[in-house]
């Protein structure tokens, strides 16, 4: 009997990926949409479990391999899950389900019936081709799933009720073509040096071929092409329409998980397949990295201030965010990759929460513009206070999840003595307060509209969710053994494997 | 008595209950709830307790020691004395935010590191503006705006020192400081803030007179007061301390002669008094930081006592201001008692309660050999009793006979002043029980024949002065006007400087946008003219850029690595 349950979770990598990529066509199979996403939410949520167990399996340093199909690498796909994985894992996972639990209401308003079954069909194949670019150890199958999600992607994109949807899809869709064809020239140049695809036969063979152009052509395509994906300053222009002009939740869901997913790519590649010093020492990455980052931030947050539409301040915000991360992990200390990994996680939190808290809002309102929202604190209380804490953890006020993370941003600047650059984090901060302050003041303090003025609360489908988020900022605000401390782990294996 | 227990917990979250209550209950809960909390207080043993582990560092959230335990207990007894005087109104924001606002304060000295201390230290900031919010008028609105933003500046400001001052020195807990590192300076500034300092004290002249009769009590209390324990605590015995607080005593003087409005008066005489304690928080010594405890407790008391009994004439007659009141002794006879009682304190009568306190600090200041500093302390308690001791009560109650006749003041009012009244002339006359409580040991006479003699020659003389210009006409006469203080150079000079650079950088703003509008117009009509029509090209527009800005990357990464 005991038999069953330790084969079963040999298999659990295996199982993480194919619970949601097989939902996915059985989804397809049905024209009720109420059933669609009664099975989507089920696999999402089974998925979640799944990654809590593996993350169970590595907490405290360890790693799983896994052999698909039972070839060993470095012939077979190899599946490499440590404790990077698995924090990504469950970001993609968790608020994956947290978002798709709320969806159902929001899109029933946009969508008929018998669409929506394809719908969550093209959501779950998004979150399998996240899990797999997570946890493959194989840098092609990185790139298949990556195409894999950037198809899945533009469809959610394009499926907004604003004809400008298409235009973002679009757009996205070459920006997101190009990256990808980047990344497929940077594997095939190494490919060509080394002769192999797996990405830990990869780190070892690689060294000998430093000073190799071929390599060196390979890490400048691979840079541009995750900067693009990642939305890195000033290859980020294609997403703020894209966030503003999806449909309201799948807008929670992307910002939540597709740059963040990228990022993890961009982190594990640098970091794990060309190496720490081929990277920032021979191909100085860091004078590169480190200015285009603050430069994004400040751009960014003051582009943010001054947007009049709530869903592309936001975006705008994401911008800035993923500067942050970006900063985190150019800074190349322990304080600083640790506030990259906590970061990735927390704002994935707290943006997937604020665009659902908006997702909620708009549903009520059918707009998304400021004049819109103003008042709506007095007709939609929960709704805003949830939107409220949020955006208080964003800006980064103490027990919150968003102050850890910025602490260890400012600790791992201070660490390399750059004051210059943590008094521009500090300034950027109060762009923050500016561009929150200025949402929380229209909904909280200007007069409602008059066909507002008696809209209800949201649904409750979508209100819980909603405060899910709020209370887990609040919570990794105070507990950080998950956040901050996992990623301390990491940031210390990530800069000891150097 | 829960030992562990801290007395702020006890005041915020039974704060936030008040609203349950119906009635008559939330008249008895309000008043229990404070003197619960001071019972835990005064009962607790000293130490620290209540230790958290939070991003590895420890929080010492209780300490109590004998510093703070003196705070902690006059913050108490101003808590209970607050709630008693606004007891009469049924508006729940008043005690809900006021004794979440003591609990703030208290919870704040009681801090044993800095991460707690910023915590309640803006939980005071965001508390007490409702106090002023709550009178709800235009001004009001505005003003506790211009307050929250400098008070929440404050503790920003705090948390960047926190943060400097802890990577600079690994420590996070709430003990010595000095001003040499930049973590350090932030922590001071902060303090100097909330504590007034010259230049920065503008926001208190600007917010107490426009809270509500009882909330100007309750705010003369605990923010300023709460700073200058943490002066005491951080920096006792920094030098700059004793120039900053002798400047402190001096300058308020002037703008408390010339002002109207009775409140404001009270408002910078609090500055002056805090100067006091600046000063002698500056000196460190043991006998020095007595008085400022010591002066710290009495002030509290004597300083809310006077805004209560403004308060209760703001109530009945609607007004503070000198050239509308005088004659009220006739229909408010118990509040002029009260009123001079709190003057006579203020201006250190002896057998009133600020002579045994401000004394103190006078003597550590000869003690130190400081005659420049000696003699401000001097013109300053002169000052004092001139316009805090005389022209308050004279102008409100005695003076030209307004006409008008109103009621005395309700009875919790009454019963709020009598209390405080008792302590002052109580502390006075048996400075032993206040000295008991001061967190070093005491061997202090305040009554020897020199101090009285000195003091006693300093306030006729200034009555003498008071009364000369009264009689010859040439005191300055109480106008209703506007006094401009430091505060005009950045609220209105500053905003008429820039208005030439703000105008010429949105002109040069304007036609920058207009030439780039007229710039993309001409490509894109010439992009329509040569390519053909159609919306889709004006957005493959932008997308080429994207892609152009890509290969300008990848060309710049590729020319930097190949090269």
């Amino acid at each position: 009997m005991s038999q069953i349950p330790s084969q079963l979770v040999e298999q659990l990598p295996a199982v993480q990926l194919l619970l949601t990529l097989l939902a996915a066509p059985i989804c397809s199979m049905f024209r009720n949409g109420d059933l669609s996403w009664r099975i989507a939410t089920v696999a999402s949520w089974a998925s979640v479990a799944c990654a809590f167990a593996l993350l169970h399996q590595v907490w405290g340093g360890g790693s799983i391999s896994y052999e698909m199909g039972g070839w060993p690498p470095p012939w077979g796909i190899e599946v490499v899950i440590d404790e990077l994985t698995a924090i990504v894992l469950l970001l993609v996972t968790l608020f994956g389900a947290l978002v798709m639990t709320a969806l159902r209401k929001s899109l029933s308003s946009i969508m008929r019936h018998q669409r929506q079954s394809l719908y969550y069909t093209t959501f779950l194949l998004c979150m399998a081709s996240l899990i797999g670019i997570t946890i493959t150890g194989d840098a092609f199958n990185v790139l298949v799933f990556l195409e894999i999600s950037s198809l899945a992607t533009y469809t959610l994109i394009a499926r907004g009720r604003d004809r400008r949807a298409l235009t973002a899809a679009f757009r996205y869709l070459i920006m997101g073509t190009i990256g990808a064809t980047f990344i497929l020239i940077a594997i095939g140049f190494m490919y060509m040096l080394t002769g192999t695809l797996n990405m830990a036969d990869l780190s070892e063979r690689l060294p000998e071929h430093y000073d190799n152009k071929v390599l060196h052509a390979s890490f400048a395509f691979f840079t541009i092409g995750i900067a693009l994906k990642v939305a890195m300053f000033p290859l980020h222009y294609w997403l703020p329409n894209a966030y503003t002009y999806s449909p309201k939740a799948t807008t929670a869901f992307l910002a939540a998980t597709a740059t963040k997913v990228s990022l993890y790519v961009m982190i594990r590649f640098i970091f794990d397949v060309y190496g720490v010093e081929f990277a920032f020492g021979q191909m100085q990455l860091g004078t590169l990295l480190v200015p285009l980052s603050i430069a994004g931030i400040l751009v960014a947050s003051l582009t943010a201030v001054f947007q009049d539409d709530a869903k592309r301040l936001l975006a705008w915000s994401s911008v800035a965010q993923l500067g942050y991360m970006a900063l985190g992990m150019a800074l190349l200390n322990a304080n600083g990759l640790t506030s990259a990994v906590t970061h990735m996680f927390n704002h994935a939190m707290m943006k997937a929460g604020l665009f659902l808290a908006l997702a909620t809002m708009i549903y009520r309102t059918q707009s998304s513009s400021l004049a819109a929202l103003s008042g709506i604190g007095r007709t939609m209380p929960w709704t805003t206070g949830a939107f409220a804490i949020l955006g208080i953890g964003l800006i980064g006020v103490p027990f919150t999840a968003g102050f850890v993370s910025k602490w260890y941003l400012v600790s791992g600047a201070l660490d390399k003595d750059w004051l210059p650059v943590a008094i521009l984090l500090i300034i950027s901060s109060l762009m923050a307060i500016a561009y929150i302050g200025k949402m929380l003041d229209v909904m909280y303090f200007k007069p409602a509209p008059a066909e507002f003025a008696d809209i209800k609360e949201g649904p409750k489908s979508m209100l819980i969710p909603c405060w899910i988020f709020a209370l887990l900022t609040i919570y990794f605000g105070i507990d950080t053994r998950l956040t901050a401390g996992l990623a301390g782990r990491v940031a210390s294996n990530l800069l000891g494997a150097s | 008595m829960i030992e562990g227990l801290n007395p702020a917990l006890i005041l915020i979250i039974g704060a936030l209950l008040v609203p349950l209550f119906p009635q008559p209950w939330r008249r008895v809960y309000v008043i229990a709830l404070p003197l619960v909390s001071m019972l835990q207080l005064v009962l607790h043993p000293f130490g620290t307790f209540a230790e958290a582990s939070m991003y590895d560092v420890t929080l010492e959230t209780f300490r109590i020691d004998n510093l703070s335990f003196i705070f902690g207990l006059i913050f108490h007894i101003a808590a209970v004395l607050g709630v008693i005087y606004a007891i009469h109104d049924d508006d729940p924001i008043h005690p809900t935010a006021g004794l979440i606002y003591a609990g703030a304060a208290i919870g704040a000295a009681f801090a044993g590191d800095l991460i707690t201390l910023f915590v309640y230290w803006e939980l005071t900031a965001a508390s007490s503006v409702f106090l002023i919010w709550a009178r709800r008028t235009e001004s009001a609105f505005k003003a506790g705006m211009r307050y929250l933003v400098i008070q929440i500046g404050s503790g920003v400001i705090l948390l960047a020192g926190v943060v400097l001052h802890y990577r600079e020195t690994g420590f996070i807990s709430f003990n010595e400081m000095n001003l040499e590192s930049i973590g350090g300076k932030l922590i001071f500034l902060a303090f100097g803030i909330k504590c007034a300092f010259p230049f920065l004290h503008n926001w208190l002249q600007d917010s107490y007179p426009e809270a509500t009769a009882s909330g100007t009590v309750l705010l003369s209390a605990f923010t300023t007061k709460l700073a200058v324990y943490a002066l005491a605590r951080g920096y006792a015995g920094t030098d700059m301390l004793i120039w900053i607080g002798a400047l402190m005593t001096a300058f308020p003087i002037f703008f408390a002669v010339i002002e109207n409005d009775l409140r404001r008066v009270l408002a910078y005489s609090l500055n002056n008094q805090l100067g006091f304690m600046v000063v002698a928080v500056g000196i460190g010594t043991p006998l020095a930081l007595n008085g400022a405890a010591a002066h710290a407790f009495c002030h509290i008391l004597y300083k809310a006592l006077l805004f209560m009994s403004m308060g209760a004439v703001l109530l009945r007659t609607g007004t503070c201001k000198g050239s509308e009141l005088g004659g009220l002794y006739k229909s408010m006879p118990f509040t002029t008692v009260c009123c001079i009682i709190g003057a006579a304190s203020i201006s250190a009568f002896p057998l009133f309660s600020g002579f045994v306190s401000k004394s103190m600090i006078v003597s550590a200041v000869a003690g130190e050999h400081l005659t420049f500093v000696w003699l401000m302390l001097i013109f300053a308690s002169a000052g004092v009793f001139h316009h805090s001791g005389i022209k308050i009560p004279y102008f409100a109650f005695f003076a030209h006979d307004s006409g008008i006749r109103c009621e005395e003041a309700p009875l919790s009012m009454r019963v709020a002043m009598g209390i405080s009244a008792a302590l002052c002339i109580g502390i006075g006359v048996f400075p032993g029980a206040l000295y008991a409580i001061l967190p070093y040991p005491v061997d202090y006479v305040p009554y020897t024949a020199a101090h009285v003699i000195t003091q006693l020659q300093l306030l006729m003389y200034s009555a003498l002065a008071f009364t000369v210009m009264m009689l010859w006409k040439i005191y300055p006469p109480e106008l209703r006007s506007t006094n401009l203080d430091t505060d005009w150079l950045y609220r209105k000079g500053a905003t008429e400087a820039l208005l030439p650079v703000t105008a010429l950088a949105s002109q040069t703003t304007k036609d920058l946008f207009t030439t780039l509008a007229k710039l993309k117009e001409k490509t894109l009509g010439l992009f329509e003219k040569t390519v053909g029509p159609g919306a889709w090209l004006s957005r493959s527009v932008d997308s080429s850029g994207m892609v152009a800005l890509t290969m300008g990357s990848l060309l710049v990464f590729l020319l930097l690595y190949l090269l």
